[in-house]
């Protein structure tokens, strides 16, 4: 029998199978299509301090293997989302991981703050969305930006926290050491790729906001290797996610270093993915006599 | 409640010039489905992203769609065979509310199809519908048998009147009261069919349409903009707070 528990900078997981951060709205949703409880943990719609709307309309372009995103961190603020929506997700016997933007990195420490106390299990310190113009990516391409927001997060946190890479920089090792260092508790990645497309006829590009964030299959390539070169140069744990779409992809994320995967674009595609990708990784640890635990960093490199 | 699941393809035609008409085995969505109402079909190994098509009207266990090929995704549907799977989920959004109400349906190109179930359900339906032209006209003889009076307009003037629905729509007004509008096609056509019922004191019921993700209100892409009760705008989202939304909730960029 196959154990699938993991453990996410201490935070326990039934599985490694967790939903990615704005695919999944606040659980509502997919919650029609089966039990919540399923899932690993659910890491909801990126939070501000207060309300955005976000950005105007076309937000989404479809590409090969892929999407191109530009929705811009639409959410009801934070107060909000502790008020109306931690209630709804406590039914559950699943971990909640809340995802965080700011514009300063003050504004972080009170959202850290805020939901801690409202018993989230742990914090998503997010530096990296592509599709906001005030923080966001400004602050995951510069290494003492990346640390300067850890560290104020980790000092008004009481949960652990984790921060999420972006993959639009050249060289990811560099700031994952950058925020180990600041005192992260774990780091996710990859966030989206900044990508952009052009409809021909018209001579403009299809998102309103000209660029959005790739994401889909057509990165999984890239997010096995940032994870694997984040796994050689950091302790942290890892959430891996890009791309993954299938159990063998999972399998393949944790072998590069992955603590725990999470699924997102591929919602889109098959309301049930999360619990698809769940069921072809356990198959595939069962076949291999592996707990979910032990197939983290096993690749064998050339 | 939507439901994920395969569906046999019971029956596959053109209708007009782009056109398709497309009957799915579909037990469980439709007897959830409502009026007004869409699914979200997977289109293939090729394609990320579902497309959403408006039901055009349930019988039993089938589901009766009329799409338009408007690129590879639809392209993809309209070479399905009979006895294919399609993968549906659905019912998906909110509908038309026309129950016991006189109302006037204003369609326009692939957004007749949509009207064709609310027309039945309605007390009492007349329709005006515009089209490119005669070869694209669709589903003419459904409404003549559902409706009172269907006035029927092209753009080159080859069927019914020369103009598009709304002008048809005002042929109607002149000899009939309604209690209701409801609409669905291009932008232009809704901005028109909304200022018509502020026109004449009539409610209007739009559906929309925006690129969509996932379908079922989780991502947020599908971004469209209201009012809320103080008079602000927000971005609502077609699939969850739509497809169909009162006009007056709707601001209309120009």
């Amino acid at each position: 029998m196959t154990d699938m528990r993991v453990s996410l900078a201490g935070v326990e997981l039934k599985n490694p199978i967790v939903v990615a951060s704005g695919t999944y709205g606040f659980g509502h949703e997919y919650g029609q299509f089966y039990d919540l409880s399923e899932l690993g943990a659910i890491c909801v719609k990126g939070l501000t301090p207060v309300r955005r709307d976000g950005n105007p309309p076309p937000r989404i372009a479809e590409t090969p293997a892929g999407i191109l995103n530009s929705v811009g961190l639409q959410n009801p603020g934070v107060d909000a989302f502790i008020r109306e929506e931690m209630p709804f997700l406590r039914q559950y016997d699943v971990k909640i991981i809340a995802n965080i933007s700011g514009n300063t990195p003050e504004e972080y420490g009170v959202m850290c703050e805020k939901l801690s106390d409202a018993g989230v299990d742990l914090i998503e310190v997010n530096i990296s969305c592509p599709n906001v113009k005030a923080g966001g990516l400004a602050y995951g391409t510069k290494p003492e930006l990346a640390a300067e927001v850890t560290e104020i997060a980790k000092k008004h946190a009481s949960v652990p926290v984790m921060v999420k890479l972006s993959p639009n920089v050249t060289d990811v090792v560099q700031i994952a050491k950058a925020v180990e260092e600041a005192g992260a508790d774990a780091l996710s990645l990859i966030n989206t790729l900044l990508g952009m497309r052009i409809d021909i006829h018209t001579r403009r590009p299809i998102l309103k906001n000209n660029m959005g964030g790739l994401s889909g299959p057509a990165v999984f390539p890239v997010a096995v290797r940032m994870v694997y070169q984040v796994r050689q140069a950091t302790k942290l744990p890892i959430l891996g996610m890009g791309g993954v779409a299938k159990g063998s992809d999972a399998a393949e994320l944790m072998m590069a270093g992955a603590d725990a995967v999470a699924v997102g674009t591929a919602c889109f595609a098959d309301a049930y993915a999360p619990l698809h990708v769940r069921d072809g990784l356990r198959a595939y640890l069962e076949e291999a006599g592996l707990n979910a635990r032990e197939l983290t960093s096993t690749v064998q490199p050339w | 409640m939507p439901y994920q699941q395969d569906c046999t393809v019971l029956y596959l035609r053109a209708l007009g010039e782009k056109a398709y008409e497309m009957i799915l085995e579909a037990d469980g969505i439709t007897e959830e489905a409502r009026p007004g109402q869409f699914v979200n079909l997977s289109c293939g190994e090729g394609h990320l992203l579902r497309r959403p098509i408006s039901i055009c009207e349930t019988s039993g266990m089938q589901l009766r769609l009329v799409f338009e090929v408007r690129g590879e995704g639809t392209k993809w549907l309209s070479e399905r065979q009979i006895d294919d799977q399609v993968n549906v989920l659905g019912p998906l959004g909110h509908g038309f509310d026309v129950e016991g109400r006189r109302v006037l349906f204003i369609g326009g190109g692939i957004g007749v199809p949509p009207l064709l179930w609310a027309a039945e359900s309605a007390e009492h339906a007349d329709a005006a519908l515009g089209f490119a032209s005669e070869n694209r006209a669709i589903l003419l003889a459904d409404f003549a048998r559902i409706c009172g009076s269907t006035a029927v307009a092209t753009d080159d003037g080859s069927l019914g009147l020369k103009g598009n629905a709304v002008d048809a729509a005002r042929i109607l007004l002149e000899k009939n009261s309604y209690d209701l509008i409801c609409a669905c096609g291009p932008a232009p056509l809704l901005k028109a069919a909304a200022a018509l019922g502020e026109e004449k004191g009539i409610p209007c019921q739009i559906s929309m349409e925006e690129r969509m993700g996932c379908g079922v209100g989780a991502c947020l892409v599908c971004a469209v903009k209201l009012r809320d009760e103080n008079g602000e705008p927000y971005y609502g989202h077609v699939c969850k707070d739509g497809p169909v939304f009162s006009s007056k909730e709707v601001v209309f960029d120009d």
